[in-house]
């Protein structure tokens, strides 16, 4: 059914009509460029996942109904968005893997991931704040990736936007309901971005394979995006009582080159037993 | 010889209007907006489904669903297409689905009201809500938010301050 113009959110029809329209897509005709997408899609891909399976362990245990069902929500998008970047992953590396091959059967070496996102989830606080400070680099990434020269990447950024959209409101609303609240939860906030913000900067931070992908117009640089990410994140967390941590924010870092906290491979553990002990069982 | 028949396109889309939402069943999949497009391939009947999330986890019951009715009703060839492109948005709602939804107890979207940044910082500051969400049931404004997030992925949980009642608030996307 046509509509009024939408005024507050991007044409999203003429978004995708533009990511429609045929052009090359460095995807599909550049085979040098294959590797790097595939392990650019991949480090999506499974930041979303790890991220979406972190959350879903809250299920049945969140500390008010609504915010057990909104994790939950919120774990379904993510891994909903997982199965487009890992299944394109999938595609463009032309080695018989599917979306789940990739997710059930690598190991954590072979995870590119965000260290931020495999952290543990700890109490309410840190898991709320691990996910604004994620949100608003997913919420910038996607943004820049609706842009993207590749047709199939954009068109994924241009669905997932609107979600993250809300990802993104609701934990802006919540780290500052929080970190202005009472004295122990925002004694609760401050500690969990303290804890958080060393793995931040990792976020930002751009290799060879970034630089390719830039190069093609595929996905925008890393560093690109810190700032206006740092806009978000300031302004939400002075309005949380809470200010900008003045440690640095780039000590933590390897996830997306495949090295690890020791806590991903508990995750695996856990996440991909089943296809480990029954190879290509399904419901 | 038999000839067969394909049932022609406007046909297929009054089929596919008595396919029920697995979620909330007093839709459609029609009154939905997620079939973009019924065609023809030679003999074979290509029915194009867009996901509403994309995680929604009713989208292979739905295919499944939209399969199982299509062949009931005599469609011998048939290939269900995921369209990801454009994405799907609640202003594709039917009228006649609002009216379902609000019949139904849940309160349709509110257009152009989809979660952005800007608003979500004026709602905070000003104290007031972003969206007027009317209650379904005895269609008061005097509503708010409980949690953005209601028992499936596309609903919001309310709540009405003059009848009292909960209800879910097919949020904007």
């Amino acid at each position: 059914m046509p509509s009024l113009p939408d005024m507050t959110t991007p044409n999203v029809e003429a978004l995708a009509a533009d990511a429609r329209a045929p052009r090359p897509d460095p995807a599909e005709t550049v085979p040098e460029l294959k590797p790097a997408l595939f392990e650019g899609l991949c480090r999506l891909g499974d930041s979303t996942l790890v991220l979406g399976h972190r959350l879903s362990e809250w299920c049945g245990k969140g500390p008010a109904l609504e915010e057990d069902i909104a994790l939950a929500n919120i774990a379904l998008d993510l891994i909903g968005h997982t199965q487009m970047w890992l299944g394109l992953a999938a595609e463009v590396e032309e080695a018989g893997r599917s979306a789940d091959d990739l997710a059930y059967l690598r190991d954590a070496m072979r995870f590119r991931n965000l260290l931020l996102v495999e952290l543990p989830n700890g109490d309410m606080a840190r898991t709320l704040m691990r996910q604004f400070l994620f949100d608003a680099w997913h919420h910038e990434m996607l943004e820049r990736l609706t842009g993207s020269d590749s047709a199939r990447v954009a068109e994924i950024a241009v669905k997932a936007l609107k979600e993250v959209r809300y990802h993104l409101e609701r934990s802006s609303d919540l780290v500052i309901r929080l970190g202005d609240g009472t004295a122990e939860s925002h004694r609760r906030m401050a500690g969990a971005l303290d804890m958080l913000w060393p793995y931040t900067g990792e976020m930002f931070a751009g290799d060879g394979t970034d630089a390719a992908l830039a190069e093609a117009g595929i996905a925008p640089d890393p560093a690109s995006l810190h700032e206006a990410w740092h806009g978000i994140v300031t302004e939400v967390l002075e309005e949380a009582t809470l200010g900008v941590p003045e440690g640095r924010a780039d000590v933590q870092k390897g996830g997306r080159q495949g090295r690890h906290t020791e806590h991903l491979g508990y995750l695996l553990a856990e996440m991909q037993f089943l296809q480990r002990a029954y190879p290509g069982a399904e419901w | 010889m038999v000839t067969e028949t394909l049932a022609d396109t406007a046909t297929v889309w009054g089929w596919l209007a008595e396919v029920p939402d697995p979620e909330i069943p007093v839709i459609s999949v029609v009154d939905l907006g997620i079939v973009r497009e019924v065609r023809h391939e030679g003999d074979t009947l290509v029915v194009a489904v867009t996901p509403t999330y994309s995680g929604c986890p009713a989208v292979d019951v739905i295919d499944l669903e939209i399969d199982a009715h299509l062949r009931r009703r005599g469609v011998a060839k048939l290939r269900l297409e995921r369209r990801l492109s454009p994405p799907w948005t609640t202003d594709w709602l039917s009228a006649e689905g609002r009216e379902k939804l609000r019949a139904y107890g849940i309160a349709p979207p509110v257009d152009g009201t989809a979660g952005s940044r800007v608003q979500a910082r004026a709602a905070r500051l000003s104290g007031q809500p972003a969206v007027t969400v009317a209650c379904p049931r005895c269609g008061s404004r005097a509503t708010e938010k409980v949690s953005q997030h209601g028992s499936t992925p596309c609903k919001a949980a309310y709540r009405c301050t003059a009848c009292l009642e909960p209800f879910d608030y097919f949020k904007c996307i």
